[in-house]
């Protein structure tokens, strides 16, 4: 490990750092100052996303090769760190308004960004391992962390069951495909691969053990049991941030695993991909239609996007992975941001997030209001947002690569999803409002919303920069 | 004139912008009737005016957008664009039903719309810039690149068609018209009636027809029997309704049904005739939701039961009514008499059926228009509120006088309009003459 190495993790590092100090801060000022923390923690994310965006990827390979230091990496990197920041940023209404005072609560998030940031640049199936491990650890803690709510328990030990259950498969996939081929690197199976002239039973296996794993991250149909319970259970930051960060992250995997060091054996697992992804995006899709609790809804609508980004690994093209990233980037802003709407709006609810409760929203708090119609706008894929270029790209990749029918069930699934956000529009703006609703805006909050809002419409509207970017970086 | 700067370069879309015979008149009508839809909600919006003025100029936008598009990624952007603000002025200022109104016109528009975009995707993977030697949307080149096979064309005329035919809305698709038209907000109507319906029909002359004529040529005669039975099936069912808004608008699904089977007569006269019954539509139909507008706003029931006897309190709203409702008919000297003679001609020249049923369509539409007008101007006032109905004001009538101006013009002098339409549609005729459909020729009309 030379100096180049601590360099090219220094974004990781960074996180670290900053989830050690969220916790020294917290024992030492929480009595006086309770944003201290949190402070900490959003600075500290956001001087990591930047460190990562502007180190320049001298090599594209650090730590003798275990370790992706490409474009790729960083684009993910800053994600991840923007998605911690701004969850951070949502976290201290919520917290203060259901009575949470944990102080590792920020520290936790930290955390898992940094595992996240671990599975981007992974090279290596073992430290990609390690990374999921990282993030899931943190995450069952945070899911529980409303220890008083039964519904926030009971998906803090069905996340465990099945995220270990799903580790486990991914485990005996990877040790069958060390068996197969002799290697966990990346770089070495891709190339053993292309050389082998077929691939033995024990890799095969391994492979589809290792799509079983896969399929449980991203909440693939039929292997998304747990995610309505977990994302409806878990405090509503933790929510936005498994339903953004932690897809993302295994979608940067999935990218990485099976989009590029297992191209080669793709005849064994795109038939499957496509099934898995017809089926997750329709009933993501038709589940949300009948969902009353927005929370809910919006756990149901991130199946379904799911379902979309799969479409993107079953292309399987550089366009196609640029395609997803852009998608992944561009969810990452409405989803994020419609939670944190949702989260201000109820503040003051019992947290049933029904629909009922958004009555008139958009008349009382107009920047809300329109902040909310934009993400709801940009979910369905309606241009000029960054939700229609991520669906245009990924479908588009899907025909160049001669998967018309898959691209067709895609966007008639988007025209059922439309119904769904819709209905929130319309709700908000259609309806009278009912009862007391005064609420508080703190100015961060506000400010977080509205800047992701207006970079969903400038994406929608300038997509170019980014995708170019994306396609430069894609490996 | 044409307006061509890069936008996304590294998919190959191009804000790319032009006007031609077929899309100038329908831009002058767009503009034209966005400003005459504000001039008559400047007393009749209270709420939120702000966004009303917002949504409308947003909505305007994407209509221009889409008939002036030569890229087939803007025709798409804007096709969606403008959905937004047509949902919020139905779900926003409507009527009472307006949310299942707004809800239900999104999701028929976007069902077609996606398919839409899988053939526009189809399309930029088979068209190739020879400048840069990459895939491209530009419209033009789509069009002159556009020889596919002719299952290939069946799918994608398809595709394109079931977005159009939505718009358009071309029997069996068109539920969600009567809803929509009936909820939205007068000017709302007049828009959803004047210029987006035209927008489906304008896609039929724009796309299926210059890039799929083979399919086009095998889907006529389902067309225009569907157009057929629309005309006669929007008449009838105009007839009996009990509602004003709900009447004009059925009688929109009958006069769409002409303009379609005068574009799918595939002759001069028939498209001539079709592309001006686009702008007659718009000028009258938006005529007549402004005049139900009117009393709309004084009784605030658009129950032609509620009614009676109004010619004697309003006897200046009466006469333009009868003006208005007459060019709708096509009575000569009126804009419509103009656009169905030459759609009548048009089909009887591509097949005397057509011809004999779509005849049959104009007198019912003299039956349901004229009918309304007589219980709802003539015999006794039965209700006492109808006694002391203000006439109709200046401010309000200015914008139909202005519609009635145009209508009489068309129907006495419509040679400027029609001399600047042939030449387009005469180029998207050649296709059709062209050798290479010699096989064809025992199904083209003479």
């Amino acid at each position: 490990m030379n100096l180049n190495d601590v360099m090219g993790v220094l974004p990781e590092l960074i996180v670290i750092l900053t989830a050690l100090i969220a916790i020294i801060v917290d024992v030492a000022a929480r009595e006086r100052n309770a944003s201290a923390s949190q402070g900490v923690t959003v600075l500290g994310l956001l001087v990591a996303g930047v460190v990562a965006i502007a180190s320049p990827a001298e090599t594209a390979m650090l730590m003798s090769g275990q370790v992706f230091n490409d474009g790729f990496a960083s684009w993910f990197r800053a994600l991840f760190c923007a998605i911690g920041a701004m969850t951070a940023v949502f976290s201290l209404v919520y917290l203060k308004h259901r009575n949470i005072r944990l102080g590792e609560y920020y520290s936790l998030l930290a955390m898992c960004v940094f595992g996240m940031m671990v599975m981007g640049s992974a090279a290596n199936l073992l430290l990609f391992f390690v990374g999921l491990e990282t993030m899931s650890i943190s995450l069952y803690v945070l899911v529980g962390l409303r220890r008083d709510d039964s519904g926030s328990v009971e998906g803090s030990l069905k996340y465990l069951v099945l995220g270990a259950f799903s580790s486990a498969f991914l485990l005996y996939g990877m040790a069958l495909i060390y068996g197969g081929i002799g290697s966990l690197e990346y770089v070495v199976i891709g190339d053993a691969l292309r050389d082998s002239t077929g691939i033995g039973p024990m890799t095969v296996t391994g492979i589809g053990l290792l799509l079983v794993g896969f399929a449980f991250k991203i909440s693939a149909v039929p292997f998304h049991f747990w995610s309505p319970d977990v994302y409806e259970g878990a405090p509503t930051t933790i929510t936005a941030f498994m339903s953004t960060g932690a897809k993302a992250a295994a979608f940067v995997g999935l990218i990485r695993v099976f989009g590029i060091a297992l191209a080669e054996t793709n005849e064994h697992w795109v038939g499957v991909l496509t099934v898995l992804s017809i089926v997750t995006m329709t009933l993501g899709n038709v589940s949300a239609l009948r969902q009353t609790s927005v929370k809910r809804m919006l756990a149901y609508s991130s199946i379904a996007h799911a379902g979309y980004l799969l479409v993107g690994i079953v292309a399987g093209s550089k366009a196609a992975f640029a395609a997803s990233g852009f998608y992944l980037i561009g969810y990452a802003l409405m989803n994020l941001g419609a939670f944190g709407v949702l989260i201000l709006l109820n503040q003051r609810g019992k947290g049933d997030y029904s629909i009922d409760s958004l009555r008139g929203m958009g008349t009382v708090h107009p920047v809300l209001g329109l902040t909310m119609a934009i993400f709801m706008l940009s979910l369905i894929g309606i241009p000029p947002t960054a939700g229609f270029f991520g669906k245009l790209f990924v479908f588009s990749a899907a025909i160049e690569r001669g998967h018309l029918l898959l691209a067709i069930i895609g966007l008639l699934n988007s025209a059922v999803a439309a119904y769904y956000y819709l209905r929130v529009i319309s709700t908000m703006y259609m309806a009278k409002p009912e009862g007391d609703v005064a609420i508080t805006e703190p100015m961060g909050y506000k400010v977080a919303l509205v800047i992701s809002s207006i970079l969903i419409i400038v994406l929608g509207m300038f997509p170019d920069q980014l995708v170019a970017a994306l396609l430069k970086a894609v490996p | 004139m044409v307006e061509k700067l890069h936008w996304i370069p590294s998919i190959g879309a191009e804000w790319h912008l032009g006007v031609d015979g077929i899309s100038l008149f329908l831009l002058v009508l767009t503009t034209l009737l966005t400003v005459l839809c504000l001039l008559a909600s400047w007393h009749t919006i209270h709420e939120r005016v702000q966004e009303y003025h917002f949504f409308f100029l947003l909505l305007e936008a994407g209509m221009i957008g889409v008939f002036a598009a030569l890229d087939l990624f803007v025709f798409y952007v804007m096709w969606e664009v403008m959905l937004v603000p047509m949902f919020f002025l139905i779900g926003v200022w409507g009527g009472q039903r307006r949310l299942y109104a707004t809800i239900k016109f999104f999701l028929f528009t976007m069902a077609g719309s996606v398919l839409m975009l899988a053939g526009i995707l189809y399309m930029y993977f088979h068209t190739v810039d020879p400048e840069t030697g990459r895939n491209t949307f530009n419209l033009l080149l789509a069009t002159s690149q556009s020889n596919y096979a002719i299952d290939v064309q069946r799918w994608l005329f398809l595709a394109f068609g079931l977005a159009f035919a939505i718009k358009v809305p071309l029997f069996p698709l068109h539920t969600w018209l009567p809803d929509a038209h009936t909820e939205a907000p007068t000017a709302g109507s007049v828009i959803l009636a004047g210029v987006l319906l035209k927008m489906g029909t304008y896609g039929f002359l724009r796309f299926c027809l210059p890039m799929f004529p083979q399919a086009t040529l095998e889907f006529v005669p389902w067309i225009s029997w569907l157009s057929l039975i629309g005309i006669t099936y929007g008449a009838l069912v105009a007839m009996v309704q009990k509602d004003m808004k709900k009447l004009v608008a059925y009688s929109s699904v009958a006069h769409l049904g002409f303009v379609m089977l005068g574009t799918f007569a595939l002759n001069q006269q028939g498209l001539t005739g079709s592309l001006l019954q686009q702008i007659n539509h718009g000028i009258s139909t938006g005529a007549l939701f402004l005049l139900v507008g009117v009393v709309y706003e004084r009784r605030h029931t658009r129950i032609i039961a509620d009614y009676g006897g109004v010619a004697k309190v309003m006897p200046v709203y009466a006469a333009l009514f009868m003006i208005v409702a007459l060019s709708s008919i096509g009575l000569p000297i009126t804009n419509g008499f103009v656009g169905e003679f030459l759609i009548l001609m048009g089909a009887f020249a591509s097949n005397k059926l057509y011809g004999v049923i779509a005849t049959s369509g104009v007198i019912l539409a003299a039956v349901y228009l004229l009918w309304m007008y007589q219980r709802v101007f003539y015999g006794q006032i039965v209700h006492e509120e109808n006694s002391k109905l203000r006439d109709i004001t200046l401010f309000e009538a200015a914008p139909i006088l202005v519609l009635i101006v145009l209508a009489i013009w068309i129907g006495v002098y419509p040679d400027p309009i029609l001399a600047r339409m042939e030449p387009s549609l005469q180029l998207l005729l050649e296709k059709f003459q062209q050798g290479e459909f010699s096989q064809l020729q025992g199904v083209l009309p003479r």
